[in-house]
């Protein structure tokens, strides 16, 4: 099967769901300009932000392409509402502390770095390209969190404390990442997407090596909080597009 | 077949005046480095009157990419080429392998320690670990600050024989 045989709507919707987790974190991640821990930190994580902020002009370009409605990547960042956006509820969960941040980073990237891999074997060659583009970008991404997993897990009882709270906490949004729907079926299928049930234990592997390196526990299993891929968010997103959305709402087509 | 041979001699004289003039055309972060030094400059080819130069990122969310494209087209109408249209290519996906020797060289010059070697980007990604040298007195007993540097592309280190703290041209 080809790109051709499969409908519009789904890869639309596939590329919605990779480019909105990209858009999300990265902004996320913005939020931490001028209030990191320390400077080194601060361009580290704003670094990160901004290469998922270029993975998102790819993808949500491609999406605006396959929807063939005229619609470009401003449009769909800028101009959808929350129940419209396909991203994993675990992107939109707020900063925190640092440990809140590192936890989350880590936990995606894992998961993100197993996806782009083998996104790159996609038989739609854009989206090859851009995985393949990506995953050496996420691969430093991976380096950085799980660096930081371990330093401040097998740091003090004050650190590892934060850690393991922040753990705790986000564990519940992890789930969604293996969830798939018909969406996902069809598009695997056709050779264009990656089945992300597939990817769990390859994560778990590599979450599980990290957590034992940093001396943390890992959470059980307690069902998992699902939603975010068809557009059920917590308030956590309505308040990102607040900020994030204001300008092109308040000024609509400005340019600078 | 005289027309088509002569037309075929002046595209590829073209092309050639082409990419001298891609040659000069600087990155505007680190100005040391020219668009080819780095292997941005990917393709050029010319269509009629037509001349359409493929560019290909750095890191999907380099910053630099609309001031490299808007300064291609203007150092090519410099050069009466008035037709030209930029065109990025991601793949396949670009390397620090690509940097030219020469780039490597003025990288070092300028106080930036360039990615190791040609070949070292796959040891880099898969978490080989390759030595950076001081590009300030040259010593191999150097450590790393943080994973991002300055800029997307670049790292921050110490040296831990001079102190001086440096940037690492990212390898990937």
């Amino acid at each position: 099967m080809t790109s051709t045989d499969i409908s519009k709507g789904a890869l639309f919707e596939y590329l919605l769901r990779l480019g909105d987790n990209c858009l999300v974190l990265g902004h996320r991640l913005g939020e931490w300009c001028a209030h990191g821990p320390e400077l080194e930190t601060e361009i580290a994580l704003l670094n990160i932000g901004l290469d998922l902020t270029g993975q998102t002009r790819l993808l949500l370009s491609c999406a605006g392409e396959v929807e063939g409605e005229g619609r470009d990547e401003d449009a769909l960042a800028y101009l959808r509402d929350a129940h419209q956006f396909r991203n994993l509820l675990l992107v939109e969960q707020p900063n925190g502390d640092f440990a809140m941040t590192v936890v989350r980073q880590f936990l995606y990237d894992a998961f993100h770095l197993e996806f782009y891999t083998r996104l790159q074997q996609s038989s739609d060659a854009r989206l090859a390209a851009i995985a393949a583009k990506s995953v050496k970008e996420i691969t430093y991404h991976l380096r950085y969190s799980a660096g930081w997993m371990v330093r401040l897990g097998d740091g003090t009882e004050e650190s590892q404390g934060r850690m393991q709270v922040a753990l705790d906490e986000l564990w519940r949004y992890t789930g969604e990442m293996f969830e798939v729907d018909e969406i996902d079926q069809s598009i695997v299928a056709a050779g264009i997407g990656v089945d992300r049930a597939a990817l769990k234990p390859l994560w778990d592997q590599r979450v599980d090596a990290v957590l034992t390196e940093a001396t943390l526990t890992r959470p059980d299993d307690n069902g998992a909080a699902i939603g975010g891929i068809s557009g059920i968010h917590s308030e956590n997103l309505g308040h990102i597009l607040t900020e994030m959305q204001f300008l092109q709402r308040a000024y609509p087509g400005a340019t600078w | 077949m005289v027309a088509a041979s002569a037309h075929l001699t002046d595209q590829k004289d073209t092309s050639a005046r082409v990419w001298q003039v891609l040659k000069t055309v600087a990155d505007p972060e680190i100005p040391v480095l020219t668009i080819v030094d780095l292997g941005m400059a990917r393709d050029v080819r010319v269509d009629g009157d037509e001349v359409v130069v493929a560019i290909t990122p750095s890191y999907t969310g380099c910053p630099a990419m609309d001031t490299i494209e808007a300064d291609i087209l203007s150092a090519l109408r410099d050069q009466g080429f008035d037709h030209a249209r930029v065109e990025t290519v991601l793949s396949p996906a670009w390397t620090t392998d690509w940097m030219s020797a020469d780039g490597r060289r003025k990288l070092k010059e300028y106080g930036i320690a360039p990615p190791p070697e040609a070949g070292a980007a796959k040891k880099s990604l898969t978490g080989q670990a390759t030595v950076v040298r001081c590009p300030q007195c040259g010593a191999s007993e150097t450590e790393c600050i943080s994973e991002f540097g300055s800029t997307a592309c670049k790292a921050l280190y110490r040296c831990t024989v001079c102190r001086e703290p440096f940037d690492h041209f990212k390898c990937i």
